[in-house]
């Protein structure tokens, strides 16, 4: 299915988050998600189900002011 | 010693983290101001480039507190979201409260500021309004949870210092026990100082510092500046007049009389 990661379309295989998180290779990486604008905790994202057109933000720290 | 949520720093300089020429110019910044809070924020990631990973551990190795910010965010939705999201990364209840209004002054939205900053106070966080100087917005926050603020001295990255000097000392009379920090506008250590010596209990400084000629030079004169700042509060000013008043003594003045 295709969803928007970070606001560019990406094409995953796997509805649950965390797979596809890995899929998307961010795997090993510290970054916080937001599905649809709703925060998604690292605990959920197992049982968090992605559909077709969703959007997904995947953030990370970054320099700040 | 200032004292945020029930944190006690020794410094009462806080820096932004944004901007720096290098992450190693940032980190000599940072110990170079001696330096125990940094703001940070949250970006979009890129798999590939994993930028992010970087520069965490570069701010975990500072060992310093951390203050993830909203910036850039518009709604009370967005700063909210955000909010969680910073909470589970940085594993800190303090989230500095951007909700901003208008683009060309990055303004804040005080009004969105405010019923973002009831609806985080409500869930745990300890919240670290980015807000005007403006009393009645304060007294809201307060109202809301806050226990600092944060008004700006001029627009962000503006470099124009105290803009509305008469506004933040009514903000500093009127909330006399309440940490305020001077967040946003300062150019040079002399706005620094002002701030500290109006009573203010720290400043926030990003641009100033990170896009100086010298970063590092530039941090540890900001340090000083706010150490002296600090210390001349504590001294007591004297009252500005308007004109001259001797400070020789008149009496035993030669050739009069």
């Amino acid at each position: 299915m295709k969803i928007q990661v970070n606001g560019a379309w990406r094409e995953v295989a796997d509805a649950q988050l965390a797979r596809a998180l890995e899929d998307l290779g961010y795997g090993g990486c510290v970054v916080t998600t937001a599905l649809n604008g709703e925060f998604v905790a690292v605990q959920a994202r197992e049982r968090t189900a992605l559909a077709e057109g969703d959007r997904l933000e995947v953030l990370a720290p970054m320099q700040g002011g | 010693m200032l004292e945020l949520y029930g944190t006690a720093l020794k410094s009462r300089l806080l820096l932004g983290t944004a901007r720096y020429p290098s992450p190693a110019v940032l980190a000599a910044a940072v110990r170079a101001a001696g330096c125990e809070v940094v703001t940070v924020a949250l970006r979009r990631e890129s798999a590939g480039e994993r930028a992010g990973q970087g520069f965490w551990s570069l701010i975990r190795e500072l060992g310093v507190h951390v203050l993830p910010n909203t910036a850039g965010c518009h709604s009370v939705k967005e700063a909210i979201t955000t909010a969680h999201m910073a909470r589970e990364v940085f594993g800190t209840r303090w989230i500095k409260l951007e909700v901003i209004g208008e683009d060309d002054t990055l303004q804040p939205d005080v009004f969105g500021l405010t019923e973002a900053a009831r609806i985080l106070c409500a869930e745990g966080f300890e919240v670290f309004p980015y807000t005007t100087e403006d009393l009645v917005v304060a007294e809201r926050l307060l109202q809301a949870g806050c226990q600092v603020l944060m008004p700006w001295g001029a627009p962000i990255g503006s470099g124009r210092g105290l803009n509305n000097l008469l506004g933040l000392r009514a903000l500093r009379a009127h909330f006399a026990r309440v940490p305020l920090i001077v967040d946003a506008g300062i150019g040079v250590p002399s706005h620094a100082a002002q701030a500290l010596e109006l009573g203010y209990d720290a400043v926030l400084v990003n641009t100033a510092i990170a896009q100086a000629g010298d970063p590092v030079q530039m941090a540890t004169a900001f340090a000083q500046a706010v150490q002296a700042g600090h210390a001349a509060h504590a001294a007591g000013p004297i009252e500005a007049r308007d004109f001259a008043s001797p400070s020789t003594p008149v009496i035993g003045t030669a050739f009069r009389g």
